[in-house]
């Protein structure tokens, strides 16, 4: 038996950090016109103009790649009942009482919803995002839809930029988590701690 | 459009801190009389004069309306419209359309861009094209349909009540030229009474419904207008009765904003809080794994 599990392939983990940095750069840029105490952001991307050219660019860029990731991942991320009680033990979860939690896969039940919530949100961003992107397509759509697209834009980014908060920070919390994306494979401990029954699988 | 004014600012976009505001202006307004305007667009063609713009030659499209719609370089236009009433009457309705300058502007709610509007202390609502990103957040938020983005520079424009005539004591340029008198400018105060005194005149005349709209949607409007058939606002190509800052950009731009924001860090928040009480998730035997 490896000392490591091959977690992630490179094409996977190249596909990955494609995501992350179109997410940091659309969220900068989105974030900068969000809130005026932000827009110093433009500045980053050349400033106001050049901010509101790039951002739609750089989403549909993101949208793309997400895809990939999107239909590749969709079907180790159906919730099951196991699942379900796993988030109900969120105090276990929270205070590393991992003993106390049902086995899991692949991925856990907060990592699927967490899946489920980005699908969602960058889905709602792109199809909003495009109802209301100027010069291009706003033109052929009626007032009030983009006033609603604008408004569920906000809302959907606020939902993907805070998942993501908890997506980045679950990586730092649990320790030897990080490596799976950054080398692609984990330790066999880990996968044992965290993801037993997938450890079992691919162990087997 | 003037990059420096000499009047004061009372809103700016996207700005949470109070503008300049230890002096203050009386408040100004234009009253459209719509019973007096006879189409005859002058009202178009100075404020063309004036603010050096040329519309591009369009085509016929079967009513009088020229140029078909407003556009980033055609600030006001004559909107007419024909409509029978119920004993097969035909009135032709003719609305100077442009920017109403609203007390409570759309637009600048929904700009993200510091200063590309501002409000000035006497109404007038003007963007300063300089710091305009060409978003077109601002059309999301009118409830009039005013601005529109060039398609030469990307940027927004749009009447601006000649804030370069009005800050050196000139009334704007359709005002002057405006060969009926159906245009008049002076202070909100006395544009309200003198409306209200023509809506008066009117009714006596037979116009039973006339009306000055002033609409409280918006906390009044720096541009009003008097109507003989202020009942029916929309006959007159689609002033809306009662227009207001949709409760989406509201949303989005009013409680949504702040909270997003705060929900952000309270989430990142959270997460160093977390870690500092409950430590990391770490695999107990991997480091003796790793040194065996």
């Amino acid at each position: 038996m490896s000392k490591y599990l091959q977690r992630y392939s490179d094409q996977e983990r190249m596909n990955h950090w494609i995501v992350a940095i179109c997410f940091i750069l659309a969220a900068l840029s989105g974030l900068a016109f969000f809130h005026p105490a932000l827009f110093w952001l433009v500045n980053l991307f050349g400033g106001g103009p050049w901010a509101r050219i790039l951002h739609p660019f750089i989403g549909v860029a993101m949208f793309g790649f997400f895809l990939i990731s999107m239909l590749r991942y969709w079907h180790h991320n159906k919730l099951d009942d196991n699942d379900r009680k796993w988030l109900r033990q969120w105090r276990d979860v929270a205070n590393n009482r991992e003993d106390m939690l049902p086995e899991v896969g692949r991925y856990n039940g907060g990592q699927k919803v967490v899946f489920w919530i980005t699908v969602a949100s960058t889905i709602t961003l792109i199809v909003t995002g495009v109802i209301f992107w100027r010069p291009y397509f706003a033109n052929l759509f009626p007032i009030e839809l983009i006033r609603l697209a604008s408004l569920l834009h906000a809302v959907a980014a606020f939902t993907l930029i805070v998942s993501t908060i908890v997506h980045v920070y679950a990586a730092i919390w649990v320790k030897g988590t990080l490596r799976a994306m950054t080398r692609g494979n984990v330790s066999d401990a880990w996968a044992k701690k965290h993801h037993s029954n997938w450890h079992r699988e691919v162990t087997r | 459009m003037t990059l420096q004014s000499s009047l004061d600012i009372q809103a700016r976009s996207a700005t949470t801190t109070p503008s300049p505001s230890v002096r203050s202006s009386a408040a100004v307004a234009k009253l459209i009389d719509e019973s007096k305007c006879i189409g005859c667009k002058a009202c178009q063609v100075a404020c063309q004069e004036w603010n050096e713009l040329r519309e591009e030659i369009g085509n016929n499209v079967g009513v009088y309306d020229n140029p078909s719609d407003l556009s980033a370089s055609s600030w006001t236009l004559m909107r007419f419209a024909e409509v029978e009433d119920k004993d097969n009457n035909l009135s032709w309705l003719i609305r100077k359309d442009g920017c109403m300058h609203c007390a409570d502007p759309g637009c600048l709610k929904a700009c993200p861009a510091p200063g590309a509007i501002v409000q000035y202390s006497n109404g007038i609502v003007d963007f300063k094209q300089e710091a305009c990103i060409g978003c077109g957040n601002c059309i999301t938020g009118c409830p009039f349909n005013i601005p529109r983005i060039s398609k030469k520079d990307n940027k927004a424009y749009k009447c601006t009540l000649c804030s370069d005539r009005v800050a050196v004591g000139l009334e704007p340029a359709c005002v002057k030229t405006c060969p009926t008198g159906a245009i008049t400018f002076g202070s909100k105060e006395d544009m309200v009474s003198y409306g209200e005194k023509r809506t008066k005149e009117l009714q006596e005349r037979g116009y039973a419904n006339a009306g000055l709209y002033n609409p409280a949607g918006v906390g009044g409007t720096h541009v009003m207008y008097v109507l003989r058939h202020a009942d029916k606002t929309e006959q007159y190509s689609g002033l809306p009765k009662d227009p207001s800052i949709s409760p989406l950009v509201s949303l989005w731009k009013g409680a949504f904003k702040p909270l997003a924001l705060l929900g952000m860090g309270v989430t990142a928040l959270a997460g160093f809080f977390h870690y500092m009480k409950v430590g990391p998730n770490e695999v107990e035997d991997e480091k003796s794994r790793e040194e065996a």
